[in-house]
C-alpha cells in the first residue's frame, strides 16, 4: 500500500491524493458499494433513456407541466421557509434539552420520518379536517376550510420535511465548542445576541446542507399531499402529483409522465448545486 | 546570605504595598467557597481597581472554579463578590455573565471564525450598543494598539496563533471589562511568541487600569504581570504577597517548587549535634544545617537550592553519614544545571551531567547529601 502527501496546490493534487489513496478500500467493501451506487444511478439513466427527445420539448413546456412545476417550487419554497422559521428554534431548544426531555422530543421530531408519509396524510386530515380535532374549529368560527387547498399542500410538505432541518441544525449546534458562547457572554452579549451572532453563524454549513434536504424532500412529497390536499390542477397538484396523473394515463401519454420526471429531476439537482456553490461562513 | 526583603508572607490580606496607599478603590473582591465536581474551592479575593493578581496553584487546586464563580458561570455554595463595590453575586443576587462586565482570555483564542478581525474585535462594542461604524473604528484602533494594524479584514484561520491571541486580547479590552481574567493566556504559543505576547499584556492592562486575575502555571508570568499572587492548593490559599517576596521566601512545597528551591518542613535536633556541635533541621531522612536561635524540637521550614546540594556516592552503605544524610535516586530529568536528580524526602540535587557518569546515578542509587550551612534558609512555622 502507497502512502500519498498532497504536495501540490489546487485540484489536480487533491484528485492524485485520492486516486492513490483509494487502493486501500478492500474488495468486500467494493463490491457492494458499487452495486449500492448502480442501484442509485441507473434508474434516472434509464429515465433519460427512455425519454421520447422528439416530443419532450412540447411535453415540458405545456400548460399543465409549468403550472405543476410552478406550484411545486412555489409551494416547497413556502414550506421550507415556513421549516426554517419554526425548525430553527426546535433545533436551539432540543440542542440545549438533556436527559429523558431530549430523547422524548427528538422522537416527536422524527415521527413524521418514520412515518409513511399517506399516514401523515390522513393524520393531518385528522387533524385540520372539516371534523377535525382543530379543523372544526377553524371550519365553525372563521369560516376557514384547510383540505384541498394549496395551504393545504404547503402543511403536507412542511409535515414531512421538517425533520430535516430540525436534526441537521441540532446535529451541527451540538458539535458548536460552547465556549465561544461563555466569550461571547463575556463581552456584554446577551443570550439572544450570542445566538444571532456567534451560535447561528457558526451552524450555517448544517443550516444550508438541512435546508437543501428540507427543500428536496417538500419538492418530492406526495403521499400526504395526495391525501390531504387532492390532486387539482393549478392547486394542489404538484410535480409529483402531475406526474403520478400523467403515468396512469389520465388523457396523456406516458412520455409527459416521464418528461415531467426529468424536469423534477433538474430542478431537484440545480437547487442541489446553487447551495454547493453558496457556502457561508468559510474559514478563509 | 541575603537580607529578607519583608515578612509579607502567610495569609496576610494587606499586599505589600497597600500599607503605603490610602485606600486603593475596591476593584474585585470576593469570599466564596465553590463545588464542581470533586473540586472545591474556598477562598477570599481582594484585588483593588487596575491592579493585577496572579492565582497560581498545581492542577486541581481550584483555579478555573474560582474564575468560573468571578465570571458568574458557577453559582458559589457560600460566599459573595463585589465588582467596583456592586454585588454580583451573594446567596441573594446572581447578576448573569453578560452582564458582570468580566471578560475572559482563555488559553486559546476562540476569536470567532466567521468574523474578520475587526468584527471580532468590535464584537464587545456592539454587544454595548456601539452603531456598527464606530464600533469598527474603534476596533481599529485596538488592533493598531496590540500590533495587528492592517490585519482587521482577516479571518482568524488566516492569521497565526501568536495574532489570533492579539485579537482576542484586542477584543476583551474593546469591551472595556471592569475585570478581566486571563487564564493561561500564554500556555499554548511558543516562547518567542508568548514574550512579545506577556509585554503587550503587561502594558495594555496598565495602560487601560483594567482590574485583572490572571491564572498561570509559570512563575515568569506572575514575576513580570501581577502586584501580588495568591498560590492555591487543593482548594486554599496558602500564600500570598508581592510575587517576588512569594518567591524570595516560601512557605508551601507547591511555591517552592514554583521558585525552583528545596523546600524541607522538620524540627529541630540540638541534641544530636553531629558536626560540631551545630544543631540540625530533622525532616524525614533528611538532615540540614541548623542555625543557632531556635529551641530544641521547634518546628521549621528549610529552604534551599538544589544547586546547593553536595552528593556523593557512599563507598560502600556505611553508617550514617558525618554530615548530611543518606537517600536514594528516585528518578533523573535534564535540569537548568545539567541534570536534576530527585531524591527520596522530595529533595532535588542539580549536578552537571559528568558527574551523573562519575557518580553512576541511577534510579535507586544509594547517595549521600549534605548542604552547606551558608545556603540554607531555616524559619519558624
Amino acid at each position: 500500500m502507497t502512502t500519498a502527501w498532497a504536495t501540490g496546490r489546487g485540484e489536480a493534487a487533491a484528485r492524485r491524493t485520492d486516486d492513490a489513496g483509494a487502493p486501500g478500500v478492500p474488495w468486500v467493501v467494493r463490491v457492494p458499494a458499487v452495486l449500492a451506487l448502480a442501484l442509485l444511478v441507473l434508474p434516472v439513466v434509464a429515465l433519460v433513456v427512455r425519454a421520447d427527445w422528439s416530443t419532450l420539448p412540447a411535453d415540458v413546456t405545456s400548460h399543465a407541466a409549468v403550472q405543476a412545476l410552478t406550484l411545486s417550487l412555489v409551494t416547497s419554497a413556502i414550506a421550507t421557509a415556513v421549516c426554517v422559521l419554526l425548525g430553527v428554534p426546535l433545533a436551539v431548544v432540543l440542542a440545549r434539552t438533556r436527559g429523558w426531555a431530549a430523547d422524548l422530543l427528538r422522537a416527536f421530531v422524527t415521527l413524521p420520518l418514520v412515518l409513511p408519509p399517506t399516514v401523515g396524510g390522513i393524520a393531518l386530515l385528522y387533524l385540520l379536517g372539516r371534523r377535525g380535532l382543530v379543523g372544526q374549529g377553524l371550519d365553525a368560527w372563521f369560516g376557514i376550510t384547510i383540505p384541498f387547498t394549496t395551504t393545504a399542500v404547503v402543511i403536507a410538505q412542511t409535515f414531512v420535511a421538517m425533520p430535516f432541518l430540525v436534526l441537521g441544525v441540532e446535529g451541527a449546534l451540538r458539535t458548536v465548542d460552547p465556549r465561544y458562547e461563555v466569550v461571547a457572554a463575556g463581552l456584554g452579549a446577551s443570550r439572544w445576541t450570542v445566538l444571532r451572532r456567534v451560535t447561528l453563524p457558526l451552524v450555517t454549513p448544517g443550516l444550508v446542507s438541512g435546508t437543501v434536504l428540507c427543500f428536496a424532500r417538500a419538492l418530492g412529497e406526495f403521499g400526504a399531499t395526495a391525501l390531504f390536499a387532492g390532486n387539482a390542477p393549478g392547486v394542489t397538484q404538484t410535480m409529483p402529483l402531475a406526474i403520478y396523473s400523467a403515468f396512469n394515463g389520465a388523457g396523456v401519454t406516458q412520455g409527459a409522465a416521464v418528461a415531467l420526471s426529468l424536469l423534477l429531476v433538474v430542478a431537484a439537482v440545480a437547487v442541489l448545486l446553487a447551495a454547493r456553490a453558496w457556502r457561508p461562513g468559510r474559514a478563509t | 546570605m541575603a537580607a529578607r526583603a519583608g515578612d509579607v508572607t502567610g495569609l496576610g490580606l494587606e499586599p505589600g504595598a497597600a500599607g503605603a496607599v490610602a485606600g486603593p478603590a475596591p476593584g474585585l473582591e470576593a469570599d466564596v467557597r465553590a463545588v464542581r465536581g470533586v473540586f472545591a474551592v474556598e477562598a477570599r479575593l481582594a484585588v483593588p481597581r487596575g491592579r493585577v493578581l496572579a492565582v497560581v496553584g498545581p492542577n486541581g487546586a481550584g483555579k478555573s472554579t474560582l474564575l468560573d464563580v468571578v465570571a458568574g458561570r458557577l453559582r458559589p455554595v457560600a460566599g459573595w463578590v463585589r465588582i467596583d463595590g456592586r454585588v454580583v453575586e451573594d446567596h441573594a443576587v446572581h447578576v448573569r455573565p453578560e452582564r458582570r462586565r468580566v471578560a475572559l482570555l482563555g488559553q486559546e483564542p476562540l476569536a470567532f471564525p466567521h468574523l474578520s478581525a475587526r468584527e471580532n474585535v468590535a464584537f464587545g462594542p456592539r454587544a454595548a450598543g456601539v452603531p456598527a461604524a464606530r464600533a469598527r473604528a474603534q476596533a481599529d484602533e485596538w488592533l493598531d494598539a496590540v500590533g495587528l494594524a492592517g490585519l482587521g479584514d482577516r479571518r482568524p484561520g488566516a492569521l497565526s496563533g501568536g495574532q489570533r491571541q492579539r485579537v482576542a486580547l484586542a477584543r476583551a479590552l474593546a469591551a472595556e471589562p471592569d475585570v478581566l481574567l486571563l487564564d493561561e493566556p500564554f500556555a499554548q504559543l511558543d516562547v518567542r511568541t508568548a514574550a512579545g505576547l506577556r509585554e503587550l499584556v503587561r502594558d495594555q492592562v496598565r495602560g487601560t487600569g483594567t482590574t485583572t486575575v490572571l491564572v498561570t502555571h509559570d512563575v515568569l508570568d506572575a514575576l513580570t504581570l501581577a502586584d501580588e499572587v495568591l498560590v492555591l492548593v487543593e482548594g486554599r490559599g496558602v500564600e500570598r504577597g508581592r510575587p517576588l517576596d512569594v518567591l524570595a521566601d516560601p512557605s508551601h512545597v507547591f511555591t517552592a517548587a514554583l521558585a525552583g528551591v528545596n523546600l524541607v518542613v522538620g524540627r529541630v535536633d540540638a541534641s544530636r549535634g553531629a558536626a560540631g556541635g551545630v544543631a540540625t533541621v530533622v525532616a524525614g531522612v533528611v538532615r540540614v544545617p541548623c542555625p543557632a536561635g531556635f529551641p530544641d524540637g521547634a518546628q521549621v521550614q528549610a529552604t534551599f537550592a538544589p544547586t546547593a546540594v553536595e552528593i556523593a556516592t557512599p563507598p560502600g552503605g556505611g553508617p550514617t553519614p558525618a554530615r548530611g544524610w543518606a537517600a536514594t535516586v528516585v528518578d533523573l530529568e535534564p535540569g537548568p544545571a545539567g541534570v536534576r536528580v530527585r531524591t527520596d524526602g522530595d529533595v532535588l540535587v542539580d549536578v552537571p551531567p559528568v558527574a551523573v557518569g562519575r557518580l553512576d546515578l541511577r534510579v535507586g542509587a544509594a547517595v549521600e547529601l549534605a548542604v552547606d550551612a551558608a545556603h540554607v534558609r531555616v524559619r519558624a512555622r
